[in-house]
């Protein structure tokens, strides 16, 4: 772990508007590092991965939702004993969200976490050489 | 049927005798005496702003997860839902999976980035590559608005937990513990900061999580390990006509099914915008412990959901509703008397030690919150434009603590009685429509602007509120806050998610298109860059 944290305001802000913004630091020229191709790659594999599976849970949340509110008799319905459709939908989604977050993690750790680390070296290699 | 009530309640008469009013007291004196050393204890390197606002960032992925989860399981959780599973069964139940279900959005599309991006505040992020001062002035704006509403749900929940405990039924004896409560918080706030905060959150996760477990195995040792059988004794127990209606959803929100959809949108977007979430996403290291958090606070809250059904369920089974519903403190009142029922007057006192103890962590991290929002974003950014000096900014963020306390304390003397589980409703409201749209918008849409991120946190802040304010919540019906003889309920809905929180999306798309502003192309690809690696977020420092 590298212990850098940022210069302070009064050093590094710019005057005016902008006063506050973090400080970009000198050397790195990040809408080039923005084209980089291994950027470009992390930058699509996390957003091919999140988001059609944000669009999953939240469809499939919103169809009990809306079963449970207008589907009372179907929720009623029994299945074995006194436990009905209503509770075994209500797991479920316990279920899959407990699914999704491990499924999650380790796609993060192992198609993730490597392409950000590489790059996070080789931003501070530039940041040093500056 | 009638001989059944009345001995019901003879049995409720009995159990407020049984209640120990010292034994409770003294459980609750050794937690605050124990949870204030360890904040002690933690206060000793509390001299930075990170080490104020953040814990030094030096927290573990597992520790902030168990945080998290003190934070998170409010006294909503615990009293709020217990008691409404245990009156209206099914419905009380679909709270817990929206609570639940919502961590994904966190999980998959907030947290990482956030930590990445940001320093201390929830507005880091969203004014870190567009104008500085409105955006920062409205992201403080609705960070205190939310704080606030959760703030108002603690204290209620306090205030109705001492009347069951104490027997105090008058408003003046449930002010005072109002009054003690904010107390408390605020001297853990001032002396721990950020890190003693969380160090009574961890505490607290751990005794909440486990007094659970125990409570469930118990009911379900007394059940035959059999849960149908749990669920059997509670529809015998309940006053619900037909009684098997509370094992199916509808006996709430029956009625008015757009107004749990509303609520169950509230649910599910609300919480990856929540300030005291987010904020505690600073408190770790790096973007892959601040996941490791989430997973953590994932099963945390989860098992306890579940547990939360068992225990509903199981105070219907073993208490009776018309009991809960009898008792002071009402709806909130079913885990404390199942507690009772259960282990007697000592499980009462440590289960009611717990409860308090989740209220004053939930309300010690909101505090610190807002504290931290006032400071950094409106004072040292807007007001000093960015020169403050950091010394003189966390004196600010201390001052402040004391106001918001004061703040709360008044506020939650004026809505007690009112459902805890309802109130937090809707904080989460409120985030979802002023906070979350422009989360995203800043995290994923380059294109995204300064008009759009004002126009959005405004917009949605401003819709949240008055359509709150003309709801049935404020008037026009006999549990309304100003009564029946006032009507100006014009929106019919009692939350007002299912317009405010599309309205906040379409007014941060709407403000971003209209405007000609271009905004710094240089700050857009930094934050892009920094966000998804993490380069030059700050580290942990070191003591």
């Amino acid at each position: 772990m590298s212990d850098e944290s940022f210069p302070t305001k009064k050093v590094s802000s710019p005057p005016g508007e902008t006063a506050t913004a973090p400080p970009t630091r000198t050397g790195l020229d990040y809408q080039a590092e923005e084209k980089n191709p291994t950027f470009i790659e992390l930058k699509r594999r996390h957003r091919s991965f999140v988001f059609p599976l944000t669009v999953f849970f939240l469809v499939w949340y919103f169809a009990y939702v809306i079963l449970a509110a207008y589907a009372h008799d179907f929720m009623a319905t029994p299945v074995f004993g006194v436990i009905n459709v209503g509770l075994l939908l209500g797991f479920g989604q316990f279920i899959t969200t407990f699914i999704i977050t491990m499924t999650y993690v380790s796609f993060a750790n192992r198609r993730l976490d490597p392409l950000a680390a590489e790059l996070r070296a080789d931003l501070e290699a530039k940041e040093s050489a500056a | 049927m009638n001989l059944f009530t009345v001995s019901m309640l003879a049995a409720a008469v009995d159990a407020e005798s049984q209640s120990n009013p010292i034994l409770n007291i003294s459980i609750f004196i050794a937690f605050v005496g124990i949870t204030l050393f360890i904040v002690i204890r933690a206060s000793r390197n509390n001299a930075s702003a990170a080490d104020y606002y953040a814990g030094g960032r030096s927290f573990t992925g597992p520790q902030n997860g168990f945080a998290i989860t003190g934070d998170y399981l409010s006294a909503a959780s615990f009293l709020g839902i217990v008691g409404a599973i245990a009156i209206n069964g099914y419905d009380g139940f679909l709270y817990s999976i929206g609570f639940l279900v919502a961590w994904l959005v966190a999980l998959l599309l907030v947290a990482e980035l956030m930590r990445n991006t940001g320093k201390f505040t929830m507005a880091d992020v969203l004014s870190f590559r567009l104008k500085q001062r409105p955006v920062r002035m409205a992201a403080a704006l609705t960070t205190l608005a939310v704080c606030f509403f959760y703030l108002l749900a603690q204290m209620a929940g306090a205030g109705g937990l001492v009347s069951l405990l104490l027997g105090i039924d008058d408003k003046v004896g449930q002010s005072i513990v109002v009054a003690i409560v904010g107390g408390l918080m605020i001297l853990y706030v001032l002396i721990g900061g950020m890190k003693g905060t969380t160090w009574v959150q961890i505490v607290k996760a751990f005794l909440l999580v486990g007094a659970a477990i125990a409570m469930a195995i118990w009911v379900l040792i007394l059940n035959g390990f059999d849960l149908s059988r749990v669920l059997q004794s509670a529809v015998d127990n309940s006053v619900a006509t037909p009684a098997e209606a509370i094992l199916a959803p509808g006996l709430k929100y029956g009625t008015n099914p757009l107004d749990f959809i509303s609520l169950s949108l509230a649910l599910v977007l609300g919480t990856a915008g929540l300030p005291h979430v987010l904020m505690r996403f600073y408190t770790v290291p790096t973007a892959k412990e601040a996941r490791r958090s989430v997973v953590w606070a994932i099963w945390l809250i989860g098992g306890f959901y579940i547990l939360t059904l068992v225990l509903g369920y199981g105070a219907a089974a073993l208490v009776g509703s018309a009991t809960i519903l009898d008792a002071p403190g009402g709806v909130n009142s079913a885990a404390p008397l199942l507690a009772l029922e259960l282990g007697g007057p000592l499980l009462l006192g440590f289960v009611s030690a717990i409860a308090f103890a989740t209220i004053l962590a939930v309300v010690a991290g909101l505090t610190i919150t807002a504290a931290a929002s006032f400071a950094h974003d409106i004072y040292s950014n807007v007001i000093k434009k960015g020169k403050g000096d950091p010394d003189a900014e966390v004196k600010i963020a201390r001052r402040t603590v004391v106001v918001i306390g004061v703040l709360a304390v008044a506020g939650g003397i004026g809505v007690q009685g009112q459902n805890i589980a309802f109130l937090v409703a809707l904080a989460f409201a409120v985030a979802a429509s002023a906070n979350l749209p422009t989360i995203l918008y800043s995290l994923y849409w380059k294109r995204f602007n300064t008009r759009g991120a004002v126009w959005s946190m405004v917009g949605g802040l401003s819709a949240a509120i008055l359509l709150i304010v003309f709801s049935p919540v404020m008037s026009g019906t006999p549990t309304s806050m100003l009564g029946e003889g006032v009507d100006f309920a014009l929106f019919p809905l009692q939350n007002p998610g299912i317009v405010s929180i599309p309205l906040g999306f379409a007014l941060g798309w709407l403000g971003t298109v209209t405007s000609s502003r271009t905004e710094d192309p240089d700050l857009a690809a930094e934050m892009d860059v920094r966000s998804l690696t993490g380069h030059g977020a700050e580290a942990a420092t070191e003591h």
